[in-house]
């Protein structure tokens, strides 16, 4: 995001003026330039094989939107300015002609935001000469600067304990998705709605003064409702009608579209907080920085995960559910009512996603209309990465994913963060399609 | 309330950027699921990397606009490659959820200040309509008939976008009744059968994908020369919306998806006209027009769902010809 001016007008690239005359315009908010030679006084970094730059910042938060500029001579000994805005990682970076001599770097006083006070003796002026290296890095850092070295595996450790409380969270929602595709085989795009509706249950019912403690076992009732409305009401009439499950899949994104809109009717574009959405850090946990809601969150999580498995596996229509899961016609076939099982298999999936939706609005944190659909596709990848179909497959792939997403930032920036999880998806596909725990069978 | 203002309004709509890329769009997807029976959720990926692909060569390698349309059209043909080469092998569904992450992973890569110097990050990327609009031979000023007076610029996009759309139509429809075309359909109808014949199925999906997605990127640089690229246009809602529309004309047929994007588009600019005033004349009392334009992507999904339920060959389909096989 430079922007610099030379005595000596450099050969102009047509290309990169055009490049820079949307950079600057973007820079200054200016809107749309009319064309490639509106930028013809400007050049750019990209022009110039060196570059200095470096950070504004105070001690803790980046300052976007500061001025920055640098001022020397280049080879020819003409006098060269060049000025750069802080992005808003507080990043500036100005491209100069030449390595040699010395350049002064200025902080541009004027140009820092109000609120920002500015330590005694502060140098807004340095200067800075070039190493081995193309680049040079000059910070500017105001304030007070507490610097915080955070090792590696600190870092790694605190990321892969929120990584964990995410996949957890991302776990409850799987977990009924996969329970549904094994039962219909129906990839229900309206899961995401299904998660928000727990949030926005749980924050009706905190608005109708209840207590938290009892608003969210009555937004899982609520959600647990909302799933057998669904079957009774959409679901159950379309198998009835023989509907394709590509025809089925087709109206549940249908159904996430209409769904999506009702809530932002009723709850608009705003984010809305539970109550207890901001708590104490646990002190004497070292590098990890856990909240008491985290944990209360986390261990939700697994006492619902045990109990689901324990329902899953040990009571007559967990088994019941497993056997419809691996042979419909078969587990009619053998005296259990499908019909009955796929009913419950919904009020399950429904209350589990309700439940991660409130988890989720304490992650977030916040409640918002698409919070749901946010995560639609990571809850697909974890369900795929476990193998579809499979209940403890879609846990342990939302563990990874949840893992995986928040460790990833330790490298990849924190806007790309998702990426990291749908690769993993595309690639895992490439590998071993019936995912983690899947059967080979099941990918027809 | 102006009713004629709203009715003159919808009308516009007809031949607005945005409508002609998502008649393309639909054409493209036509192909794939219409014909080849290909589950592809990635609509908006495939339209965001042909927008991308337009005005990133404009403006950051300085091509002229129609190299940097075939560079936008080439990029899609390798993001079909990268889909359908671990997809194409497997389920329907498959395709589905990959195609849709995949897109998504491209918007969130548009969408990343990391690249900001070349996508824009949140803002986008505009100001590189300046070659296209230079090589428009049309008079200047501002002229056409009733709701279709626009400026000379804009005549030009609706010139290049509806030249585009016939060649996609031709291009389909000579497809479709050549050999290939017959193949394409059987994949549809039974994959097994057609490869116990001894065609490669994998290469003719893959065919079918390409060629598909070619066309939906076109869609994608259409919008691109009407209006700025924003990689918040790009989101998954887009890539189902293009689904209705073509489910609303009829998946597979020929003229299905020009007629159901056109009157897609119609009928969200009616009513998201019509309902505002509606709400302001005090006919919907319980809503405020905010609600009211949100009403209207209610109505969008509900009219989704009941296309598939009670009409999924569309208006123009013929129930014989099953888009539904699995």
């Amino acid at each position: 995001m430079a922007h610099g001016r030379t005595a000596p007008l450099p050969r102009l690239h047509r290309r990169v003026v055009a490049a820079l005359a949307f950079l600057a315009a973007a820079a200054a908010g200016v809107g749309i330039l009319a064309g490639p030679a509106s930028g013809a006084s400007a050049s750019s970094f990209e022009d110039f094989p060196f570059a200095i730059k470096g950070n504004v910042r105070t001690a803790g938060e980046a300052i976007a939107g500061a001025t920055v500029r640098v001022t020397g001579k280049d080879a020819e000994g003409a006098d060269f300015e060049g000025e750069a805005t802080t992005d808003d990682n507080g990043a500036w970076s100005v491209g100069v002609p030449t390595k040699e001599g010395t350049w002064t770097v200025e902080l541009v006083e004027s140009s820092l935001p109000a609120g920002v006070t500015v330590p005694d003796g502060f140098a807004f002026e340095q200067e800075v000469t070039f190493g081995a290296t193309s680049t040079v890095t000059r910070n500017f850092t105001l304030g007070a600067a507490e610097r915080q070295t955070v090792g590696f595996w600190d870092q790694f450790l605190s990321r892969a304990v929120n990584g964990l409380n995410f996949g957890l969270m991302l776990a409850l929602a799987a977990i009924g998705l996969s329970l549904v595709f094994g039962t219909t085989g129906l990839s229900n795009f309206a899961h995401g709605e299904m998660v928000t509706f727990g949030a926005l249950m749980a924050l009706l019912f905190t608005n109708l003064s209840l207590s938290i403690w009892i608003a969210i076992p009555l937004a899982v009732v609520a959600s647990a409702a909302l799933g057998l409305a669904m079957d009774s009401g959409i679901w159950r009439p379309l198998r009835r009608k023989g509907l394709g499950t590509v025809q089925v899949m087709i109206v549940s994104i249908g159904l996430s579209l209409a769904l999506r809109y009702v809530y932002q009717m009723f709850v608009g574009g705003r984010t809305a907080q539970l109550p207890g959405a901001v708590s104490q850090t646990i002190p004497g946990l070292g590098p990890i920085r856990l909240t008491i809601t985290d944990v209360i969150s986390m261990a939700v999580s697994l006492i619902v995960i045990v109990a689901f498995a324990w329902w899953l596996m040990r009571t007559r229509i967990g088994r019941a559910t497993r056997a419809v899961s691996d042979n419909p016609s078969l587990a009619a076939a053998s005296g259990i009512d499908v019909d009955q099982v796929i009913r419950v298999v919904w009020v399950v999936a429904a209350a589990l996603a309700g439940l991660s939706g409130v988890l989720w609005a304490y992650f977030r944190p916040g409640i918002k209309w698409d919070m749901g659909t946010s995560i639609l596709l990571l809850i697909f990848a974890a369900v795929t990465l476990g193998g579809l179909g499979t209940a403890f497959g879609a846990l342990v792939g939302a563990i990874i994913v949840g893992l995986l997403v928040e460790v990833s930032t330790l490298w990849i920036p924190s806007d790309l963060k998702y990426v990291g999880a749908l690769v993993v998806l595309i690639v895992i596909l490439l590998f071993r399609p019936q995912g983690i725990l899947g059967r080979r069978e099941r990918i027809g | 309330m102006n009713f004629l203002q709203i009715i003159s309004n919808t009308l516009a709509q007809i031949l607005a950027p945005a409508t002609l890329g998502y008649v393309l769009a639909a054409i493209g997807l036509s192909v794939h699921f219409g014909f080849a029976g290909l589950l592809n959720m990635g609509v908006a990926g495939f339209m965001a990397i042909g927008a991308y692909g337009f005005a990133i060569s404009i403006l950051t390698f300085g091509l002229p606009w129609p190299l940097a349309a075939l560079i936008g059209l080439g990029a899609a043909v390798v993001f079909a490659l990268i889909m359908g080469i671990p997809t194409l092998r497997l389920r329907g569904d498959y395709l589905a959820i990959v195609t849709i992450a995949a897109a998504e992973v491209l918007r969130l890569l548009f969408l990343t200040s990391t690249f900001r110097n070349v996508t824009g990050s949140a803002d986008g990327l505009s100001g590189f309509q300046s070659g296209f609009r230079m090589s428009n031979p049309l008079p200047p000023g501002r002229w056409g008939w009733g709701p279709w007076t626009y400026q000379s610029d804009q005549w030009w996009v609706i010139i290049v976008g509806l030249i585009t759309i016939t060649i996609a139509v031709l291009l389909v429809w000579l497809l479709m009744r050549s050999p290939w075309g017959r193949v394409i359909r059987g994949i549809r109808e039974d994959e097994d059968a057609v490869g116990s014949l001894g065609k490669n199925v994998f290469a003719f999906k893959m065919q079918a994908l390409i060629i598909g997605g070619v066309i939906i990127a076109a869609g994608g640089i259409v919008t691109a020369m009407g209006t700025n690229v924003n990689p918040n246009v790009y989101v998954t809602s887009q890539t189902f919306y293009v689904w209705t529309a073509l489910l609303l004309g009829g998946a597979a047929t020929i003229f299905g998806p020009v007629l159901g994007a056109v009157l897609f588009w119609v009928v969200r600019a009616f009513l998201s006209n019509l309902l505002p005033a509606l709400v302001q004349i005090g006919w919907l009392p319980f809503l405020t027009t905010e609600q009211s334009q949100m009403l209207v992507f209610v109505l969008v999904g509900a009219a989704l769902m009941l296309l598939v339920i009670f009409r999924p060959q569309g208006i123009l389909g013929n129930k014989k010809e099953l888009t539904f096989v699995r």
